[in-house]
């Protein structure tokens, strides 16, 4: 069953300052089925963030359209939930404030959104730290956080824009087992932006590969790794086959994109 | 020793503080009871004091002390019922920046102690007089920097909101003023301070009560122990509802400082 579309969609920035426009996304297509997690894969500029806002509704397409569950999207909306690169808790609430804060835009009674807030401080391990603010916390635990901000809001389809780019190694290995662990429960659909071969590759059942600026897909892998998947799969070698094939296809892109500047 | 943000410890602090006031003190003991300066033009500080307590025992200053801050707190707070909100408007919608702001910032720079004569005209020298006097000094202060405030808005958290399902109200009501309240009571703190020059100068003229009206009968008598004592007055005055200021705020936006 298709839950996104994706129709010809074009960006065009004008020109900065009497420059010449930019183009951050040739007219790009992709269709996405419900509960797929796909990740997009591409060298920095390539228009990832500007396709996922997009989608998210926070920027609009110069052309062609997105559609969700068939209509027609037109500016943000709580059906889809997003996470951004940059640490974007809100500062004067707290952990559980922070999570609630879709579910009390939705006027939920009371007693839900404890409810709902209280299993996700679960599922993301903050138990203890409900009352923390932002600032108090580490990286990772901002960006646990926001993604339960983002799941409390049960969004038709969850948007994630590089949220473990900022974070250690090992951390963001964790917070990738979390985070596949939470979906392969809960089956949301899922686009997520990285620039890390093997984050894509461990995470997705789908890889999209984009070009260098301007933006368009360039390939489209399935990755029929079984689930439930752990780190140890990183190291097997159907792992090794997809990450030396993409390897390849960004190596291209990302020469061609360092040759134009 | 002096390293660039360095933090201090809170007794040292203290001390470095209160050792400044002592030699402000110090220095001008020195020059009135060395009798480097004339007696008739600045008191010493003992004079001062003892004219001080004869202006509170005998002359009801305290009186004239409250009248003051009740003008100044009536004044402002006023401005501040009017301003803050049309402040958020503009930060939030630009129309209604592009409808206000080019009145507004012009306004600013119309000195409050220049309309005293005319407001005298209108509302003649009673209470409300004062109380425009300030308000006029404050609001418009207070609009500009509130709309600047919210206006710069953090984008992200703004977008982070929309994409949570707030709608404009929503992102006005639940993102852009809390995210500001704290710079808000900042810029209340500060017109406050500036709304005490505005209450002085306007009981300088036309007044029969309050502190500036003090100070300019002390004038006639060339009481300079009594006009320093008002204006040490105010200064205290000033400083204790600093105090105040601060530590409400940090009793109302904990999160500021975690
Ligand atoms: N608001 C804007 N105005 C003008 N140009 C923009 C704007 N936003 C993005 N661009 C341009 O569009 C192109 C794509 O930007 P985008 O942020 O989508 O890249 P990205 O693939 O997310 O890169 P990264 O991996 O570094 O985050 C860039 O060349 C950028 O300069
Ligand atoms: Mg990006």
């Amino acid at each position: 069953m298709t839950k996104l579309v994706i129709d010809n969609v074009s960006r065009i920035f004008p020109g900065v300052r009497g420059g010449a426009p930019v183009t951050a996304l040739t007219p790009t297509n992709l269709s996405v089925a419900a509960n797929d997690f796909i990740t997009i894969l591409g060298p920095s500029g390539c228009g990832k963030s500007t396709l996922l806002r997009i989608v998210a509704g926070l920027d609009r397409p110069s052309a062609g359209e997105v559609r969700l569950d068939g209509r027609r999207i037109t500016g943000p909306g709580a059906d889809r939930g997003m996470v951004f690169q940059s640490y974007t808790l809100f500062p004067w609430l707290t952990v559980a404030q922070n999570i609630a804060f879709g579910l009390r835009e939705k006027g939920r009674q009371e007693a839900e959104t404890r409810d709902i807030v209280a299993s996700y401080i679960d599922k993301v391990g903050l138990r203890g730290f409900e009352n923390h603010w932002p600032k108090q916390l580490s990286g990772g635990m901002q960006q646990r956080t926001a993604i339960a901000r983002a799941l409390a809001n049960d969004p038709e389809i969850l948007l994630l824009d590089e949220p473990f780019g900022a974070l250690d190694n090992q951390t963001r290995s964790l917070m990738q087992e979390l985070l596949l662990g939470i979906w392969e429960r809960e089956r949301k659909t899922v686009l997520f932006v990285t620039h890390d071969i093997e984050e894509a590759i461990f995470l997705a059942s789908r890889v999209i590969v984009m070009s260098a600026r301007p933006g368009r897909i360039k390939a489209d892998l399935a990755v029929d790794l079984p689930h439930p998947r752990d780190y140890k799969m990183k190291t097997s070698p159907e792992f090794s086959a997809l990450k030396a094939r993409l390897t390849e296809e960004i190596r291209v892109e990302a020469v061609l994109a360092a040759t134009e500047h | 020793m002096l390293r660039p943000l360095e933090p201090i410890g809170q007794g040292a602090r203290i001390v470095l503080g209160i050792s400044f006031f002592i030699l402000f003190v110090l220095g001008w003991g020195f020059a009135t009871f060395g009798g480097y300066v004339s007696r008739t033009f600045l008191a010493d500080p003992l004079t001062m004091l003892a004219d001080g307590w004869a202006l509170l025992a005998d002359h009801g200053f305290l009186f004239d002390i409250g009248v003051t801050i009740w003008r100044v707190l009536g004044g402002f707070v006023l401005a501040a019922i009017v301003a803050v909100p049309i402040g958020i408007l503009m930060g939030a919608y630009k129309p209604i920046e592009a409808f206000f702001e080019p009145f507004v910032s012009f306004a600013r720079y119309l000195p409050a102690s220049a309309f005293i004569p005319l407001l005298i005209l209108w509302a003649g020298i009673g209470e409300v007089q004062k109380l425009l006097v300030i308000f006029i000094g404050s609001v418009f202060q207070i609009i500009l920097m509130v709309a600047v405030s919210v206006g710069s808005t953090r984008r992200d958290l703004v977008e982070a909101a929309y994409t949570l399902g707030a709608r404009d109200t929503g992102i006005v009501r639940r993102v852009m003023i809390p995210a500001n309240a704290p710079e808000i009571a900042e810029i209340l703190r500060l017109v406050l301070g500036w709304a005490w020059t505005y209450v002085i100068v306007a009981e300088l003229i036309g007044s029969s009560s309050g502190i500036g009206h003090m100070i300019i009968d002390s004038q006639a008598l060339l009481a300079t122990g009594q006009i320093i004592f008002g204006i040490i007055v105010i200064g205290l005055i000033g400083l204790v509802s600093d105090f105040l200021f601060k530590a409400a705020n940090r009793w109302l936006f904990p999160w500021r400082l975690a």
